[in-house]
């Protein structure tokens, strides 16, 4: 039985099979609609969350599976104290398959190693989101049509941005990638990250905090929010929440094809005036979230392709 | 001072001076029925002091994650009076329930059933990171 906890889990070239499948659902989404029948997805999220929760569930359903759960742990018994474990095993008597967002990181982790049925981790606190990851492949897969020497910008919160951790651990097995760090100071890369897979892998990486220096350089310019989640300390978030806003004004110097991404929610890092410039990819990737977690899903639950 | 030689059982030599008491803890000797010695700021041409532990029992214990706790020590086992193995403890490749994860994010800062587990992800740098929230272990 697989579980999908971290985006290493896959092989390169599982992640090639699944963003296959996923461009086949889109070609002909007929052909998959009743390849779930009879199977249920559970979704628990005990952390809120609106697009990945309904993205999971609207793939379930185009599959012509169901979906049960909860989408706050006040509704679960989480708010009774009971522990994840007890509660992956108890769900896994009642669904085929589960989906686990949690606000404390290895959760998800923690589930795989009790859960009868397979584990798709949803995101837990700062640490990992593999199917946000999938989503973004998909997506710049579908644009640009390679993974391969690509200089690829990562803006805004990368030091609690689990999207940009798991992107970075996903494109790190291609080849020629360039990273660019754009970050104001207290909110840099990790350190361990710098050191275990951009060092290690001797991988091509800069830091800078100017996002408007690095723009003509950039083939991917992926933005994030500052989450208010993620710090302890209000006063911190107030000060750094608003460090980059990318405007038609500082795309000026971009690239013609350059693909704007972010995971979404968007607060206010991209003007909304940027949402009709074709180089804005952000509701597409949001749309691929669905497709490529449908793949996921018959990958997981091992439906046979003459299902289809 | 003397202290008697032991006929079976181990030396844990080169220990940090002032580190003993951990490892004696962490190793629960104080279960034992056999004669420990604990030998504190010994004279050591190599280290100016240092710790020894005697255990005169032949135990069936990890000695490998004392290499976690103190690098530099030695562990010799001995047989009818005689020296019949000495070795540096090895880096393990996994710890468990030694140390516990700082991060306050981690799922195992809640949950208090759930081992400590971390994993040697740098040999070179001796670095383990929990294998829930991959932080990086702090003694």
């Amino acid at each position: 039985m697989r579980n999908l906890i971290d985006i290493t889990d896959l092989s390169v070239s599982e992640i090639d099979e699944l963003i296959a499948t996923a461009c086949d659902i889109i070609a002909h989404p007929e052909k998959y609609q009743d390849a779930c029948r009879r199977k249920k997805l559970a979704t628990l999220f005990f952390e809120p969350s609106t697009r990945t929760r309904l993205s999971f569930e609207a793939a379930m359903l185009e599959l012509g599976g169901s979906v049960l759960g909860f989408s706050e742990a006040s509704s679960s018994s989480a708010s009774k104290g009971e522990s994840v474990s007890d509660t992956v095993r108890v769900v896994g008597c009642y669904a085929d398959i589960i989906a686990m967002r949690h606000p404390k990181e290895g959760a998800p982790m923690v589930a795989a190693m009790h859960s009868p049925v397979p584990i798709i981790n949803a995101g837990d606190g700062g640490h990992n989101h593999p199917t946000q990851t999938l989503t973004d492949l998909l997506t710049i897969h579908r644009e640009k049509g390679r993974f391969d020497y690509l200089t690829v910008g990562l803006c805004g919160d990368l030091k609690f941005g689990r999207t940009v951790h798991s992107l970075i651990h996903a494109l790190s097995r291609y080849t020629g990638i360039h990273f660019v760090l754009i970050s104001p100071e207290e909110l840099r890369l990790p350190t361990y990250l710098i050191h275990d897979v951009l060092d290690k892998k001797q991988l091509s990486y800069e830091e800078t905090q100017d996002l408007e220096a690095v723009m003509p350089k950039l083939d991917i310019l992926y933005m994030t929010r500052v989450q208010r989640e993620r710090f302890f300390n209000e006063a911190d978030y107030i000060r750094l929440k608003d460090s980059y806003i990318l405007t038609l004004d500082k795309l000026k110097h971009a690239k013609q094809d350059l693909c704007i991404l972010h995971p979404l929610p968007r607060v206010n890092e991209i003007a909304t005036s940027v949402d009709a410039d074709p180089r804005a990819c952000y509701f597409k990737q949001a749309q691929n979230g669905k497709y490529i977690r449908m793949a996921l899903i018959l990958k997981l639950l091992e439906v046979e392709s003459h299902a289809y | 001072m003397h202290i008697d030689a032991i006929q079976n059982g181990i030396v844990i030599d080169h220990i940090q001076a002032g580190k003993c008491m951990e490892l004696y803890h962490f190793l629960r000797l104080e279960e034992l029925d056999c004669s420990v010695a604990i030998l504190r700021n010994v004279n050591s041409a190599k280290m100016g002091r240092k710790d020894i532990i005697k255990i005169d029992s032949v135990l069936d214990m990890d000695l490998g994650v004392l290499g976690y706790i103190d690098p530099g020590i030695t562990i010799s086992i001995i047989q009818d009076g005689q020296r019949v193995k000495k070795f540096h403890p090895e880096l393990p490749e996994r710890i468990t329930n030694v140390i516990t994860c700082k991060n306050p994010r981690c799922i195992t800062t809640v949950e208090q059933e759930i081992p400590h587990i971390f994993q040697l992800t740098d040999r070179e740098r001796r670095i383990y990171r929990c294998i829930y929230c991959e932080s990086e272990a702090k003694k």
